[in-house]
């Protein structure tokens, strides 16, 4: 287990059909696209997609939402991807909107080990429905729930063989607290270097969260 | 940009102090930044992980791994910081971020805002704006005053889905500068050449004028 670096063909046969996956990346940056086009080789339906956006077309998420695998998303926007507008409009695929701080919270709680938390977004909104609502002192919260998935997509500047990861810049976004949060956590790495090369001050999501990694991520380039 | 849109983007850009952490939100907001005063330097945060967020890179120069909140190619001044999402929501929700300026679909007197979704029409989501609504300390809504249509904006009661409740602060439109108070919406500076009667018949709320209104530069 000291060495998780794998190639797409043994991530396919662990990538099995009917499940919930998570997919890193804001707008496509620090999108794991050779994890994704993976999903589409497997050609795979009824899929439930945790992502914040469906990206722009063509790129990342989007790829499946155009392909129309995805039965439902749990996002917080999708203005950047006409094609996903199209599909809730017609009734084709179901949404769930997440205000963007809701969406990554209930990530880590999930990751977390938390039961949910309260937050003061989303009251006297759309967003309350259905849910319970606790005061605690003179304000209003939503009690918000975890989110898991059974899979973690997710791209890393630099992972070692061990799999601590380091990210950069704004591809960072949901990543670290998708690691957290799936079953099986999958990483595409634009840069593979030997176990104990970074220096562990260095590490934003420890090794032990980490499952599988394949070299890949550079696309975008 | 439009002259409208620009006079409106240059009058936001006096409403913050030297050392301000300020969210701009995609489009007309974002423009604000081209406007700021001498001697005036924001600490811009990003939703999507960026403090000190700076402006286009030059052609050539883009970072794969820099945008903005509405996907463009962004560069990180000196002094920045990157961090994930659940400390961007954090630093938003928890009131570190001193003033978000955003756009609106429909504000109305009580200071609740519609941004997010017409039903059965355009449905974006709500992305960040949720929470920099309720999070930031002042919320400035930077918008033309009417619809295309010529349609009001400015409501009594908003009729859209909320994207929330009385968290309103400012309205800044090619018309003027507007304060939302608990008595209602003050009327604190006239565009050039606006009258009362001008802003009030393009406004469906009942708008208050105080005798000293300043002229909006």
């Amino acid at each position: 287990m000291m060495d998780k670096v794998t190639n797409i063909e043994e991530i396919k046969k662990s990538v099995t059909a009917g499940k919930t996956i998570m997919i890193g990346g804001f707008l496509n940056v620090g999108a794991p696209e050779k994890l994704v086009d993976m999903l589409i080789e497997k050609d795979m339906k009824d899929l439930t997609i945790i992502t914040n956006d469906t990206s722009f077309p063509g790129k990342g998420p989007a790829k499946l939402i155009e392909r129309k695998m995805v039965k439902k998303l749990i996002c917080t926007h999708i203005g950047t991807n006409p094609e996903t507008g199209r599909q809730l409009n017609a009734g084709e695929i179901e949404v769930e909107f997440n205000p963007q701080g809701t969406f990554v919270e209930r990530i880590r709680s999930a990751g977390a080990g938390l039961g949910g938390f309260l937050t003061p977004t989303g009251v006297g909104t759309l967003v309350a429905q259905g849910k319970q609502i606790i005061s605690v002192g003179d304000r209003d919260y939503i009690l918000e729930l975890p989110l898991k998935a059974d899979i973690a997509l997710i791209k890393a500047w630099k992972a070692d063989r061990m799999g601590n990861l380091v990210y950069r810049r704004s591809a960072r976004n949901f990543t670290p607290l998708m690691a957290m949060a799936a079953e099986l956590v999958i990483v595409e790495a634009e840069n593979i270097v030997e176990t104990g090369s970074l220096d562990p001050d260095e590490v934003m999501t420890p090794s032990i969260l980490v499952d599988m990694i394949i070299p890949g991520g550079y696309e975008n380039e | 940009m439009s002259d409208a849109r620009a006079v409106i983007a240059k009058r936001v850009a006096r409403m913050f102090k030297d050392g301000d952490i300020v969210n701009l939100g995609i489009g007309l907001p974002t423009a604000v930044a081209n406007y700021l005063p001498e001697g005036i330097n924001l600490v811009i945060h990003s939703e999507n992980g960026v403090t000190m967020m700076g402006p286009k890179p030059l052609e050539g120069d883009e970072d794969k791994d820099v945008i903005d909140a509405g996907g463009r190619p962004s560069t990180i001044l000196p002094g920045g910081a990157c961090f994930d999402s659940a400390m961007s929501f954090a630093i938003i929700r928890g009131g570190h971020v001193d003033a978000t300026v955003l756009g609106a679909l429909q504000v109305d007197k009580n200071g609740n805002l519609a941004n997010w979704m017409v039903p059965g029409k355009v449905v974006p989501g709500m992305g960040g704006a949720m929470d920099l609504v309720v999070g930031a300390k002042k919320v400035i809504i930077a918008m033309e005053h009417s619809t295309k249509n010529g349609e009001f904006k400015i409501l009594k009661e908003c009729t859209l889905p909320l994207t929330a409740v009385a968290e309103v602060d400012w309205i800044v439109t090619e018309l003027g500068l507007m304060e939302i108070t608990k008595e209602g919406i003050i009327v604190r500076e006239l565009a050039p050449g606006i009258t009362p009667e001008e802003i009030q018949a393009k406004t469906e709320a009942g708008l208050i004028f105080p005798e000293n209104i300043a002229i909006m530069e």
